[in-house]
């Protein structure tokens, strides 16, 4: 029995059946209900702009690995997840030339320029959209109220957060998400249906938005702020659910995570309740970012016997 | 109890495929020639005591080292020494090794008889005498692991029936076939060690020899059966001290350092099997697995029988065959040339299609931290490959990557599909590379 065309390798012979791909995909699907949501919200113009940023950020990145010679990565899906999530930071008025504005910064600047996918300091989505808040203020702010509500896209600077200060919006309508905003942060439900659905496929624990949401609510309480309003108006749904639990930009520990919703937690709530801006949660999920190398090494779990030395 | 925040140790949740758990084991016939290297343990190797031409007996001594680290290499069949030479082991490294042509009798050594065992010193030197490894795979001479300088060192027993391999059912069916044997191998351990606790462990996916074990055990003061979750690998020396005791085996430690000795459920049964009979180890109980199998069952084969005989034995192979290997899927050995011998610490054979084991694409690094989550015994996977990376070993020194048992959960469970447990390996290479530096200066 001659087996001249055995394979050579190392143990193990085995693997699981998970993958790079399989992982983005399953963030996309988790994202298609806000994205559904957003269309029946702020129209079909909605989903332009999420089609245009998807389009646009494969493009960038398929031209950059062209042009510097390396592998084409398309088909691990990433490029695709940062356009939806960088389309969900817009809002529905947004000029089309600034959604591919954004997607350059996010995949060229920030991913590619780093070292592409794995390697980016920051969530490329969250660094695009300060970019852009801060290059275009008035249209980034230029939210869409509900298409479904009288006044059909009407422009307007307040956003529920600067809103609720004055008149107070239904609960209800702030969980449905049936109310001013960017694309894919209005509708809680939606966001938090797909946050299920990502821990229930173990794509992530649910460990990060936790403790980033349980900070905010305590921090609203003792600053006299209504926890829930807080909870669902803003970014912090989104932020928490799919920008802070990026993988390359998250710490690896159970320690670490709580430690890293704790601060993005503070963050927030000192941006939203004592500084100029209303919305704090880009910010707090860019700062946290940078110290995820310090957290990850500071929270480094301890190897078995490890606590003695020789 | 379990911490945690201190390390997530989660382990791999590989699939079990036990298909052999009820195939009662089949003897294979006496092979035509056996081929005996003169390394199958870890230590030094022994060195062949016959000559061409020589006539052996069923248990005859073929191999011998005055080293304490080695264990004699006997004889598995009668007849004739047919060649003295070199075969290369699966790591790369060659060794002697003897060729012995059957001449299908079976006759025992005139010499065999059960060993007369009064004292510690006595049993230790039968227990060198019957040429016992460790038989769940790593091979370690048993005479040393059960030779202390002080036997007040050691309080607690484990008996490894964990057998969290996938495929393998070599243990269990030990336990189902054989009990007596373990109980009886059990007790003289204690009685000769003066070992109070002794603690089985088995994983709950072999509910039949768990039963079994309970049953054995009544009325025994000091001995417990500990059901472990049936995550892998539950049957790692230290994980299963820890498991069981809740005692951490310090970094470089063995386990006799937090009083310790852990053996596998087939090597006590056998230990029992010596001191009754005085009969060598001779024969293996083999797991014959894997989808390239026609006849997956459990075989009982001669050490130094060829692969190639035991997978005839079950019939052949069909199908895209991969890979060869002995051992388990997570860490067994890979089988370049099929006509190698079965050696003392094989416990199965799997052929496993070339679909299942075919290298899949290396991506980047997405740093999702599975690896870090499921490996057993708290390390960093990625961590310590950025520092291989970077080449830089004193980082890789700080994250102790030398804990790493190569059980290969990283490896298992990584998206990006990356050999995480080879660049483990490589790790442990450059630590012990700038070790040896920092000594030379």
């Amino acid at each position: 029995m001659k087996q001249s065309v055995l394979l050579a390798k190392d143990s193990p012979h085995i693997r699981d059946n998970s993958s790079t791909q399989r992982i983005m995909l399953d963030v996309i699907i988790a994202l298609c209900p806000a994205a559904v949501a957003s269309a029946i919200i702020f129209g079909p113009r909605a989903l332009l702009v999420i089609g245009v940023t998807i389009f646009a950020s494969v493009a960038f990145e398929y031209l950059y690995c062209y042009f510097m010679k390396k592998e084409n990565p398309v088909g691990d899906l990433s490029a695709a997840v940062t356009g939806i999530l960088l389309a969900f930071n817009l809002p529905a008025t947004i000029p089309l030339w600034i959604a591919i504005l954004g997607s350059f910064v996010a995949i060229v600047i920030v991913k590619q320029l780093f070292g592409g996918l794995g390697r980016n300091f920051a969530n490329p989505a969250i660094v695009a959209r300060i970019v852009l808040a801060v290059s275009f203020a008035g249209r980034m702010t230029a939210y869409a109220y509900p298409s479904f509500e009288g006044g059909v896209d009407a422009l307007a600077s307040a956003t529920p957060l600067v809103a609720t200060q004055h008149a107070d919006l239904p609960l209800l309508q702030l969980f449905l998400g049936a109310h001013g905003g960017v694309l894919g942060e209005t509708c809680a439900a939606t966001l938090l249906l797909g946050g299920i659905y990502l821990v229930i496929r173990r794509v992530i624990t649910p460990t990060i938005p936790l403790a980033y949401l349980g900070t905010v609510a305590v921090i609203s309480l003792l600053a006299g702020q209504e926890p829930l309003v807080q909870l669902l108006s803003g970014g912090l749904m989104l932020g928490a659910i799919f920008m802070a639990t990026d993988y390359a930009t998250s710490p690896y520990t159970l320690a670490g995570k709580l430690v890293y919703g704790l601060g993005l937690g503070i963050i927030t709530c000192g941006i939203r309740f004592w500084a100029t801006s209303a919305e704090g949660v880009s910010y707090a999920i860019l700062l946290m970012n940078l110290l995820v190398p310090y957290i990850n090494r500071l929270t480094l779990q301890k190897p078995l016997g490890g606590g003695k030395k020789k | 109890m379990k911490n945690v925040f201190k390390r997530a140790a989660k382990g791999a949740h590989v699939p079990h495929h036990k298909n052999t758990q009820n195939s009662a084991t089949v003897d294979m016939p006496v092979p035509a020639k056996i081929v005996l290297p003169m390394q199958q343990h870890i230590g030094a190797a022994v060195v062949p005591v016959v000559k061409e031409g020589d006539q052996v007996f069923v248990g005859t001594v073929v191999g011998q080292s005055e080293s304490p680290l080695s264990a004699p290499i006997h004889s598995s069949v009668s007849g004739t020494v047919t060649a003295l030479g070199e075969v290369k082991l699966p790591n790369g490294t060659k060794v002697a090794a003897v060729e012995i042509t059957s001449d299908g009798k079976q006759t025992l050594e005139p010499a065999i008889a059960p060993p007369e065992v009064t004292d510690y010193d006595s049993f230790i030197a039968a227990v060198r005498a019957s040429g016992l490894v460790g038989l769940g795979g790593a091979g370690f001479p048993t005479s040393m692991k059960l030779k202390l300088k002080d036997l007040s060192m050691v309080d607690t027993l484990i008996v490894n029936a964990a057998e969290c391999e996938p495929y393998l059912t070599a243990d269990n069916r030990e336990i189902m076939e054989n009990s007596d044997a373990i109980l009886a191998g059990i007790h003289a351990v204690q009685k000769w060690m003066g070992i109070k606790n002794v603690i089985i462990g088995i994983e709950r996916n072999k509910p039949e020899a768990m039963d079994k074990l309970f049953d054995l055990i009544k009325g025994e003061t000091g001995v417990k059966v500990k059901p472990l979750p049936a995550v892998y690998p539950q049957g790692a020396e230290k994980v299963l001290i820890e498991v069981c005791t809740g005692r951490e085996v310090p970094r470089r430690g063995l386990p006799l350092s937090v009083g310790c000795i852990v053996m596998n459920v087939s090597s006590i049964a056998f230990l029992a099997d010596y001191l009754r009979t005085g009969v060598p180890l001779l024969s293996r109980r083999l797991t014959v697995d894997g989808g390239c199998i026609t006849k997956p069952q459990n075989v009982r084969a001669l050490i130094g029988t060829p692969i190639d005989d035991v997978l005839a034995f079950c019939g052949g192979t069909k199908g895209d065959l991969g890979e060869v290997i002995t051992g388990g899927p997570m860490m067994g050995v890979l089988i370049e040339d099929t006509s190698f011998p079965i050696l003392k610490q094989n416990n199965g054979v799997l052929a496993l299609p070339r679909e299942e084991v075919l290298l899949p694409d290396v991506q980047p690094c997405i740093h999702c931290g599975r690896c870090i989550d499921c490996c057993p015994v708290g390390l960093s996977p990625c961590v310590i490959a950025a520092g291989v990376d970077a080449n830089d070993p004193q980082e890789v020194d700080r994250l102790q990557a030398d804990t790493c048992m190569e059980c290969g959960c990283c490896t298992y469970v990584c998206p990006a599909k990356r050999p995480v447990t080879e660049t483990m390996r490589r790790a442990k290479v450059l630590q012990k590379k700038a070790k040896k530096g920092a000594r030379g200066r």
